[in-house]
């Protein structure tokens, strides 16, 4: 099967499969026939052709996988019953070729909603979400993740039980529950983005790129989705920030800081993208979270050099962000931005604010932030101090070795 | 976020104690081990866990490049406890790898009362945290 031909069985898979646990209700085994159905479109289509209308195709064939399976299971019998008195009889006759059956679309955002539903734990919800709706086999969400194959495959199927016995339907949530679902699913997609972009600068290479495929989902839910201004957002977040990648490590995986990076390594039509969106989106309303963001990485990625930042409209947008999250790391952003606005000292000043708050719990980044703003005063004994107690507490290697490395570069003079 | 529970023993004599134990109360540590790494596979949340040899076994090796490498009895002979096994789970929180830690250490000993064994708590290091 050739790239393009992959390309539509990874695109119909979510569609297909959000049909057939529709039809028969029971997520497990739908996702086994639709696996078996794409595997035998993988065999047939490359000499029989790709059929005219190639979703109905795998949604009949699924279904008569798991008709068949069903039959071939005795102690399944009284579940064949169920299934022909649920089946609405039209739909035990194929669509002709040419009719799309009507829901397409709304079957996979049922399922991505389900799949990110938040009455699952985040790493069965990232996991079922990358099965179900990306396509990905076990296996290599389990290498994505760094644990073994049946570990991710106990991950998966406990979240598909906890699907089963929380009574999660298969169904769009009433109109006053999709916000809170969205943000479940934008979440799910953020949460694997990170994933990926943090795994991006190991030996990663025989690992399958998850922030490529977080794009690739939050575009599908673009497509789904497209009226709400959050959804965008996250495209443009995602796409503004991967930009960045092949910049943003040298070659031995060291961390290359933001106002370090080579700028010319960045990726122009990726940021062409965000930027288009981030507008696109700010024209629908009141800015969210991810929107915010996408603003401050869209100002980053404007800047053709560090020095051209726009650090005062940076600091307002941070601002924005302070008024509707109460997340530290937020705050510990705007005392840069107003660092770099102002002068460290007053950066510094509302670090001391920050100081007090639990939350940080003697958390790394704190102290890190400290430390570049003490440099810039030219505190060095206090930014080293600070760097070391960074190094200290970051469970990150390649953080703490990009923090031993400034230590070492201080002290060198 | 991964974390690695080691689980430490007094050193005694450079042997495990469950020796000395009656059969059925080594029958009962094992089956609680079992039965733990067990849940923890169905949570999804098991990467790896294994028991080592007793201590009398362990080899220390040093090597400053050139000539043959040192290879003396080890573990440390100052250190009073030493690593008898350890776990590598993958969990959403330190909360839960502490809780996981704090079911191993009640593993019974004789008369079938928990042990309170030592299990150290360490994060295991891993790329950037995240993508600010």
């Amino acid at each position: 099967m050739n790239r393009d031909g992959e390309h539509l069985l990874r695109e119909l898979a979510p569609q297909v499969l959000g049909a057939v646990v529709r039809r028969y209700g029971d997520f497990d085994a739908a996702e086994d026939a639709v696996q078996e159905a794409l595997t035998a479109a993988a065999f047939q289509w490359p000499s029989a052709g790709v059929p005219d209308n190639p979703r109905a195709w795998l949604v009949q064939v699924a279904a008569r996988k798991l008709t068949d399976r069903i039959r071939s299971e005795s102690a399944r019998r009284r579940r064949e019953a169920k299934i022909a008195l649920e089946t609405p009889p039209e739909e035990n006759v194929a669509p002709p070729p040419d009719q799309a059956p009507a829901g397409e679309e709304d079957d996979s955002l049922v399922l991505l909603f389900m799949c990110c539903h938040p009455a699952l734990t985040r790493a069965s919800a990232i996991a079922l979400t990358l099965r179900a709706v990306g396509g990905l086999t076990t296996a290599e969400i389990a290498s994505a993740f760094l644990v073994p194959e049946a570990t991710m495959a106990q991950r998966i199927s406990r979240a598909k039980q906890s699907i089963k016995s929380s009574g999660v339907g298969f169904a769009m949530p009433l109109p006053d529950e999709v916000g809170a679902r969205v943000d479940a699913v934008l979440h799910v997609l953020y949460l694997v983005f990170n994933e990926g972009y943090a795994a991006s600068s190991g030996p990663s290479l025989q690992r399958v790129d998850l922030a490529a495929e977080a794009i690739r989902l939050a575009r599908a839910a673009y497509a789904l989705l497209p009226v709400d201004a959050e959804v965008p957002g996250l495209l443009a977040l995602m796409l503004l920030t991967d930009a960045r990648r092949p910049a943003r490590s040298g070659p031995s995986g060291e961390i290359i800081p933001l106002d370090e990076q080579d700028r010319s390594l960045w990726d122009r039509e990726a940021i062409a993208e965000g930027v288009r969106l981030v507008g696109e989106a700010m024209a629908r309303g009141p800015a969210g979270y991810y929107l915010l963001q996408a603003a401050i990485a869209a100002l980053h990625d404007e800047a053709a050099r560090v020095e051209e930042t726009d650090w005062p409209q940076i600091a307002t947008l941070y601002t924005a962000l302070m008024s509707m999250s109460d997340n530290p790391m937020v705050a510990l952003s705007h005392a840069v931005a107003v660092a770099m606005t102002q002068t460290p000292a007053e950066g510094l000043r509302l670090l001391e604010r920050l100081d007090r708050d639990p939350r940080f719990g003697g958390h790394h980044r704190l102290d890190a932030v400290r430390a570049h703003l003490l440099e810039r005063t030219g505190d060095l004994p206090a930014a080293i101090a600070n760097y070391r107690a960074a190094a200290g507490k970051t469970a990150s290697q390649p953080e703490r070795d990009y923090l031993l490395s400034k230590i070492a570069r201080l002290r060198a003079g | 976020m991964k974390f690695m529970l080691m689980m430490h023993a007094p050193r005694g004599d450079g042997d495990y104690q469950v020796r000395d134990w009656k059969p059925e109360e080594f029958q009962a540590h094992i089956q609680f081990m079992r039965d733990l790494n067990r849940g923890l596979r169905e949570a999804g949340e098991l990467v790896g866990a294994e028991g080592l040899a007793p201590p009398g076994q362990a080899r220390i090796v040093r090597s400053k490049g050139g000539g043959a490498p040192e290879v003396t009895d080890g573990p440390f002979p100052e250190s009073k406890e030493f690593l008898v096994g350890y776990w590598i789970v993958d969990v959403e929180s330190a909360e839960r790898a502490h809780a996981i830690a704090a079911k191993a250490s009640t593993a019974p000993g004789p008369g079938g009362k928990p042990l309170g064994i030592a299990i150290e708590v360490r994060q295991v290091m891993s790329a950037p945290p995240d993508a600010t």
